[in-house]
């Protein structure tokens, strides 16, 4: 078998984080990690990424959740639920 | 904002639809019950208070068009969240059309000039992969986070967006497949790039100023 190459690998590598490896896939992927320190390095990197970003992602979460939306964002959606509700044949514009 | 979809609620008179109960009950009491928890939903996606805003009047109003279609199965919060999802989503896919291209290469093309740049012609690792140190620790240095979130920022602007859907809010694969209108090997292929790319980034801006021992 041909041995993969850093950037075959590195496919390999971001790919099985979205979907399942084929075992030729998976074989082709361990025998190059085997051998090859950066690509481990670079499995590394993308695991502390992935788990950098949930975090990323929780806190912008936790920020949003105290987010009010404003009186006047408040009163235009009443305003636009009111005419939809009780115009609803008339046309918008 | 033009949305020539008609209303088809059988009701000519509002106070007919008012005095009827609905099981998802009334639009006002939307606002006030779930207002807050849809736009604190959006903004965390969108990010933008102006664009949110309109996520929670569009889902509303959309809503309102199909409450006779809400079956009281789930709950009033968890339709109206469903929805919404759908408004967060027509987002993003209008700012996918308004700039559809972020790289002169194109969208068949997406791996290439990236990995022109990372990998050397035998497809070798042009940069030498440099250790980022404990996980647990790093993933604690505010500074870290801070990199990561201008690294984010700096992908081409279509590639972010990708990005912030995926892998920082987590949304399916399938879910963002579906509603983008992409193959899952395009999607595979930008996730990959704009891996690369925050690896990149990261790597330069991080690890230059932290972990110089460790590099060897």
């Amino acid at each position: 078998m041909k041995m993969l190459t850093c950037k075959d690998a590195s496919h390999l590598i971001s790919e099985r984080l979205e979907r399942p490896l084929g075992f030729q896939e998976r074989w082709g992927l361990r025998m190059h990690l085997w051998i090859c320190v950066s690509c481990r390095q670079f499995v590394r990197q993308l695991t502390l990424m992935r788990l950098a970003l949930r975090k990323l992602g929780e806190r912008a979460k936790a920020d949003a959740a105290g987010a009010e939306l404003s009186p006047e964002a408040r009163e235009r959606i009443r305003k636009a639920l009111a005419e939809r509700g009780g115009h609803e044949n008339e046309h918008e514009h | 904002m033009a949305d020539n979809r008609r209303v088809s609620l059988a009701a000519a008179d509002p106070k007919d639809v008012r005095l009827k109960t609905h099981p998802a009950g009334e639009p006002e009491q939307w606002l006030d019950d779930h207002g807050t928890a849809l736009y604190s939903f959006a903004l965390a996606r969108i990010r933008d208070e102006h664009l949110a805003e309109e996520a929670v009047q569009e889902t509303l109003l959309a809503a309102l068009e199909s409450r006779e279609r809400f079956s009281g199965a789930a709950s009033v919060r968890t339709w109206l969240i469903g929805i919404l999802k759908h408004k967060i989503m027509d987002h993003f896919r209008r700012a996918s059309r308004e700039a559809p291209l972020d790289d002169p290469a194109g969208c068949d093309d997406l791996d290439e000039g990236a990995s022109d740049e990372m990998f050397a012609a035998d497809g070798h690792w042009r940069d030498r992969m440099a250790d980022w140190g404990d996980p647990q620790e790093t993933l604690e240095r505010s500074q870290f986070m801070a990199i990561l979130q201008r690294c984010l920022d700096a992908l081409p602007p279509r590639l972010a967006r990708l990005f912030w859907l995926r892998e920082v809010m987590e949304e399916d694969s399938e879910i963002i497949c579906k509603e983008l209108a992409i193959t899952p090997t395009n999607l595979w292929t930008m996730l990959h790039r704009g891996r690369l790319g925050l690896r990149q980034c990261l790597d330069r801006n991080w690890v230059g100023n932290v972990t110089i021992a460790a590099r060897g």
